[in-house]
């Protein structure tokens, strides 16, 4: 939510095309930039990582991540005094295994990070071409949608709105993605209105194509990389904003296992048992980061000249 | 430079007004407000009472309008749930919130302006590394878990700073800190961004052959030019801490308007709830007029432009 106004000029110009001089392929160049960017391939292995082990959960998980048991409530780690091998990392308050919760937490992360993402993508984007293609009393009124939708209070507005409609798994996704579209936007505002004034545009228009065609066949390919990139660090956003939302209450429900709803249960504990809240918030610092990575990396890999902003 | 600030007081005026539509319309559309209000078992009975109780059975425009109404008399309507006036209640909680708020933007500038120009001094240098690793790392940590982990070390380990509750600025400490780092990546590679363009530029290029160097080099010549863009950004990250309040109070116990805000949601209580996010939007709007006119003030550019 902060970085909104990150270097957006660098993702906006990601995309269009530039002149190369060297004798290497497009491809060669490209593979070579990826090669070389440690800070995108440690955010790929992270993210690849954690969505495999999202999708082998039930493979992966040693126990059932609901199964309660009274007799071994709040077991430590395996590493700290009264650790034993059956728990790995210990159990929780109501003695569910914390691994096999931690690795099911995966999929709620996951699922909603891909969907609010998504969700923003689809709104945000179709505003911005609209309003970069179009502009003139269109592009007034989006941009004026956006300047309305930058002052309110996100967080707050989805807590209320979750609250009001009711926890589930997709309410959480609509609203988090309702409320994050306006970085698609800005970017691919800007993008379309650099785009649309190319010749190749221009001889399209020339050629008889209709807007329509024009949108889709010339202007959308060329913000591709601009979305995908901000796509991902949208991942990143919409997670922490599920982890808040579960945290505070008014996201995912008990019993399921969401980091954030895992913190919130262990905060109670935390003082003797720091493990309950320190694990599930290392998790999300890892999938977090590995988005934000994969994101700065995508941007220099699409636009190298962007790299020192 | 006035008919600039009118036009931008104008704009800011109407997305106050699109703001609490759309606040008003999100909140009694998306679901039915009663029902929230009875809870999940209620009877249908118990729903459509307190539908007439509270006013929810008039049509959508008149109670929007009454509420619009009260607003510009002053007049948020009463806590559901504390039977009080909304606007008593926040008036009794809004200090708390705004020193936290000024605090934790003191904390964003003391980190992240001297870190940015440390890395702008030294490009690709591993101060540089450094202050990127911070800003990256600082990006991806959830605010409130950073909140439970300084509680851990602060509470337990080193109790130099009390952890919980807001009776003096020792109790600011902690929360302005964790409420304040969440800036500190975007203004952090601003001042950065801002200084290395500034540094290649022709007049600081003069001043250097001049003989200037390091410190008072920035000071006199690149420091103005590059924080330009900064303090836009400062005055909206000020906006957005009123917001971001709702996380850091809850964990840190302080009664103030994020607190009031979380309770109010749990409470079903409407009235407050839209009065806060009401109060945070026009905060926000202010910020960002200031900014603006600050940059005009300082940059003849945009406000002839």
């Amino acid at each position: 939510m902060t970085h909104t106004d990150l270097s957006l000029s660098a993702v906006a110009d990601a995309g269009i095309e530039e002149d190369n001089t060297s004798t290497l392929s497009p491809r060669q160049i490209f593979r070579q930039r990826i090669v070389g960017h440690t800070g995108f391939l440690i955010g790929a292995l992270l993210i690849l990582t954690i969505v495999l082990i999202a999708i082998f959960a039930p493979l992966l998980a040693p126990h059932d991540p609901y199964a309660q048991s009274l007799s071994s409530r709040m077991l430590p780690p395996v590493w700290s005094e009264g650790g034993s091998w059956d728990y790995l990392l210990g159990t929780d308050q109501n003695g569910r295994d914390y691994l096999s919760r931690l690795i099911y937490g995966t999929r709620v992360s996951i699922t909603i990070g891909l969907g609010a993402a998504t969700v923003g993508l689809l709104i945000g984007v179709t505003l911005g071409v609209i309003a970069g293609y179009f502009g003139g009393w269109v592009d007034h009124g989006i941009s004026f949608l956006l300047t309305a939708q930058l002052a309110l209070p996100g967080l707050l507005l989805a807590m209320a709105l979750v609250f009001i409609i009711g926890p589930s798994i997709w309410v959480v996704i609509g609203i988090v993605g309702v409320l994050h579209w306006t970085y698609y936007l800005v970017v691919t505002r800007a993008a379309t209105q650099r785009i649309r004034s190319q010749d190749f545009v221009a001889a399209a228009a020339a050629s008889g194509a209709s807007s329509r065609q024009i949108i889709w066949h010339e202007i959308m390919p060329n913000l591709l990389s601009s979305i995908i990139v901000i796509f991902t660090f949208e991942l990143g956003i919409a997670i922490l904003a599920e982890s808040s939302l579960s945290f505070l209450g008014v996201g995912i429900q008990p019993p399921t296992p969401s980091w954030g709803l895992m913190i919130a249960e262990g905060k109670q504990a935390m003082f003797y048992r720091p493990w309950l809240v320190v694990l599930p918030g290392i998790c999300l610092f890892l999938l977090v980061i590995g988005a934000n990575l994969m994101g700065d990396g995508l941007r220099d890999i699409a636009s190298p000249e962007g790299r020192n902003e | 430079m006035l008919r600039y600030i009118a036009l931008r007081g104008l704009l800011a005026l109407l997305v106050a007004f699109t703001v609490s539509l759309a606040a008003f319309l999100l909140l009694n559309v998306a679901a039915d407000p009663a029902q929230a209000i009875a809870g999940e078992d209620a009877t249908p009975e118990v729903i459509e009472a307190i539908r007439a109780r509270y006013g929810l059975d008039r049509p959508l425009s008149v109670r929007y309008f009454d509420w619009l109404g009260g607003v510009l008399r002053g007049d948020f309507g009463e806590s559901y749930y504390w039977h009080k006036p909304v606007a008593e209640l926040v008036a009794d909680r809004a200090d708390e919130t705004i020193t936290l708020a000024l605090s934790a933007l003191s904390v964003t500038i003391i980190i992240a302006i001297p870190l940015g120009a440390l890395a702008a001094l030294n490009p690709n240098s591993w101060i540089d590394r450094v202050a990127l690793g911070v800003a990256v790392s600082a990006q991806a940590v959830p605010n409130f878990w950073l909140g439970l982990i300084m509680i851990i070390l602060f509470g337990v380990m080193m109790p130099i700073f009390p952890v919980s509750g807001d009776d003096t600025w020792k109790h600011f400490v902690l929360p302005a800190f964790v409420l304040g780092a969440s800036s500190v990546p975007a203004v952090m590679r601003l001042t950065r961004t801002g200084l290395i363009e500034v540094m290649g530029a022709d007049y600081v290029r003069t001043a250097r052959s001049k003989g200037f160097r390091g410190w008072p080099l920035l000071r006199r010549h690149a420091m103005r030019n590059a924080l330009l863009p900064v303090i836009s950004v400062l005055a909206v990250q000020l906006g957005q801490k009123f917001g971001g309040s709702v996380i850091t109070e809850s964990i840190f116990a302080i009664n103030g308007l994020g607190r009031l805000a979380l309770e109010s949601i749990l409470g079903a209580d409407i009235p407050t709830v839209q009065m806060l996010i009401f109060v945070f939007a026009i905060v926000f709007v202010v910020m960002n007029l200031i900014a603006d006119i600050l940059n005009a003030a300082l940059d003849p550019r945009i406000r002839i432009g």
